[in-house]
């Protein structure tokens, strides 16, 4: 499978001026309304820890919450089903709504199905489906992934929208108001609801102790979802359950602070038993959580409650946008668990990094993201997949660095000019460097030099 | 005192005078600096590239050339963090455990271990930019980030305050990553000569006549931004200032 090109995909982004630019400043923005936000509580650092540890001790017994999820679930009249990977889940999904006649599907945002390329399996089994989240739906009707794990849309101007929506559903190319386009989509989307053989949400909490999925939502697509249809499926991932509902108290205040610097979301909404003559449907899904759970170094990666803090404070993420990773989670998050998905194609992805370590500071449940970030750059060194290029020059460096002789030999190049600068330093791509920067100018003598003239050859101080 | 001064590969070879400064201030300080001639780089680049097996030879090499010391300082955050929490590519013999635990990065040194209260040969009557790179201030914990809610402190600004004359700016982002990141600022260019536009602008638009840090590595980078950008931002290292650099 071919490699993923982080810096090749980057290099277009930055090219379009206004994008980089309001993208860059509009996740900044939900970067410092998340920190007003999370300095309102005394508590939030306590918060944070707390959290890491309600998530570290769930997944040190998951099989055991989520048999007691499973147990509630199936008691309040939930049928629940597992999914070892991302085939099994699409085809229960499909199983579900084929056995029951069911050909549409209203959807909330969730980007397990993604992971799972749900939507391309069902739509060629004649199942039509409609994302129902604003931000989803333009990318769905534009035929390109989310960009962002919370705010799908972010990489697009509203004049893109406008383009987007006059090519698909019909609004005016020359409105771009933001209002106008919502309200379009909106109309758009409210008879599907109405029509819509079953709805999906994914989840952002499955509740142990009481077989129940919360989803934190904005829009109130989730709930128009879930309630209209006589249908419902959610799909979730192993990872999603926490033991009671007590705990969500500390998930549900550090979540929208975390995501988009508001205090909570809209809509928190507990899904538990099915009306009445409806069906509700639980797709528990594996798909490599359960290996990741085995990694030594990876394990804590699982924490994540996908609140994309780490994305909007992430300084290469916000001059690359979400889809010059090349898969279903970008930024921080997608760096560290793309490659579990598959090493090869994702091996660039941990070197898209400058190991800042920003991330780390703002995930509410502390995931040591930069501290993994360097971990799979270790591995990925180990298999064989750094880039040739890549890996012979650390091979001269680690060969110059360690001979005194050969590293002087390298550096002693008094009154060189450009041409002579110890290449190796600058990783043998001094070509690269130099396109958007000046090239430093060597110095007539290295600090050794200096030294050894004024203060070795001197006997003491020059 | 006795101190072994660690000068990094690219100090040595292309800021020779931020070495020089490093070691006439701690001599000032009447600190005996010795300089172990052997010493080639920390290994920081390949083992930052994942490259452990390629950068144990010259880990070794440095731990025989510091294992001698009870202090070693350096003048780069982001080596000194190296060393500190990532020297892991050797086994981890006493001698290598204590030349991790015994190395200090400059200002850490000088505002933790020397406690320094003044530096009345210095003056530096300009605007200044005070630029933490991301191990100085996320590793080492030099001061406070944006993103931990917790007290103030900064051990660069406890020092730089006390320089007669000099006056703090502050950009937009004042920790935001400048984008140099070590093999990252080559491999990959496109994100890292943006990230380090938008960090030499915003000090720019601070009205920042100097960039101030202990990260000479972040501002070769910043530099080479601000050359090509045309801006008349002038960069100098913590330790020249507090060596009493003139401009």
């Amino acid at each position: 499978m071919k490699r993923i090109d982080h810096a090749e995909a980057s290099s277009h982004f930055i090219k379009a001026k206004d994008h980089i630019e309001f993208h860059d400043r509009r996740l900044w923005d939900l970067r410092q309304k998340r920190d007003r936000e999370s300095v309102q509580l005394d508590e939030w650092e306590a918060l944070r820890t707390l959290a890491s540890e309600i998530k570290e001790h769930t997944l040190t017994h998951l099989a055991d919450y989520l048999e007691e999820f499973e147990a509630n679930a199936t008691r309040n009249g939930v049928h629940v089903h597992w999914a070892r990977d991302a085939a099994e889940h699409n085809q229960i999904v499909f199983e579900i709504m084929n056995s029951r006649g069911a050909r549409t599907l209203v959807k909330a945002k969730s980007m397990l199905t993604d992971e799972c390329d749900m939507r391309p399996f069902l739509e060629t089994r004649g199942i039509e489906i409609m994302e129902t989240d604003l931000g989803e739906r333009i990318q769905q009707l534009d035929d390109e992934p989310p960009s962002h794990i919370v705010v799908p849309a972010v990489h697009k101007l509203r004049a893109d929208v406008a383009r987007v929506f006059s090519e698909t559903i019909g609004t005016d190319p020359k409105n771009s108001d933001v209002h106008y386009l919502a309200e379009s989509q909106r109309q758009h989307t409210r008879p599907y609801f109405l029509r819509a053989d079953a709805g999906m949400t994914g989840a952002n909490f499955a509740v142990a102790e009481t077989g129940s999925i919360v989803v934190c939502t904005n829009e109130g697509n989730a709930d128009l979802s879930v309630h209209l249809p006589p249908l419902y499926i959610a799909s979730v991932g192993i990872e999603k359950v926490v033991p009671r509902i007590e705990h969500l108290g500390v998930f549900v205040r550090m979540l929208s602070r975390s995501a988009l610097g508001s205090p909570i979301t809209q809509l928190t909404s507990h899904f538990r038993v099915p009306r009445k003559g409806t069906e509700m449907h639980v797709v528990l899904v594996d798909n490599g959580r359960s290996e990741r759970l085995g990694m030594d170094d990876f394990w804590y990666s699982l924490k994540c409650i996908r609140c994309g803090a780490c994305m909007n404070t992430c300084p290469v993420y916000r001059r690359s946008g979400g889809l010059s990773y090349g898969a279903t989670y970008s930024g921080p998050i997608g760096v560290i668990i793309d490659p579990t998905f598959n090493l090869r194609k994702y091996s660039s992805l941990p070197f898209a990094s400058t190991l800042n370590g920003s991330c780390t500071s703002v995930c509410p449940v502390r995931i040591n993201i930069h501290e993994q970030i360097y971990k799979w750059r270790q591995i990925i060194s180990e298999r064989n997949q750094l880039p040739m290029i890549k890996k012979e020059a650390m091979q001269i460096a680690g060969k110059v660095l360690s001979s005194p002789r050969l590293y002087r030999a390298a550096v002693e190049t008094a009154g060189a000019g450009v041409e002579h600068l110890p290449r190796f330093m600058l990783y043998n791509r001094l070509n690269t460097w130099g396109l958007q920067r000046e090239v430093p100018q060597a110095p007539p003598s290295t600090f050794r030099q200096w030294y050894l003239e004024h203060r070795v050859k001197n006997g003491g101080r020059g | 005192m006795k101190v072994a001064l660690f000068v990094p590969c690219y100090i040595d070879a292309f800021f020779p005078e931020v070495g020089v400064a490093t070691l006439e201030l701690l001599e000032r300080l009447d600190i005996e600096v010795v300089y172990p001639l052997d010493q080639t780089c920390c290994a920081q680049p390949m083992a930052n590239s994942g490259c452990h097996a390629e950068a144990a030879a010259t880990e070794k090499l440095f731990v025989r050339n510091f294992a001698g010391f009870d202090y070693i300082v350096g003048p780069s955050g982001s080596c000194v963090h190296h060393v500190r929490d990532h020297l892991t590519a050797i086994p981890q013999t006493p001698q290598v455990t204590k030349v991790r635990r015994n190395i200090y990065e400059l200002v850490e040194f000088l505002h933790d271990v020397v406690k320094v209260q003044a530096f009345p040969w210095a003056s530096f009557p300009h605007k200044v930019g005070l630029h933490n790179g991301c191990s100085t201030l996320r590793a080492l914990r030099e001061a406070k980030t944006s993103e931990i809610d917790e007290p103030y402190f900064s051990k660069p600004m406890g020092l730089l305050s006390k320089i007669k004359g000099i006056e703090f700016v502050t950009p937009e982002r004042p920790d935001e990553c400048c984008g140099f990141g070590g093999t990252f600022s080559v491999f990959e260019e496109p994100v890292s000569a943006r990230m380090g536009y938008d960090k030499v602008n915003d000090h720019h638009r601070a009205g920042a006549e100097y960039i101030v840090s202990a990260d000479m590595s972040c501002m070769m980078h910043q530099k080479g931004c601000a050359e090509r950008l045309g801006l008349p931002i002038k960069f100098i290292h913590v330790a020249q200032v507090l060596n009493g650099a003139q401009a």
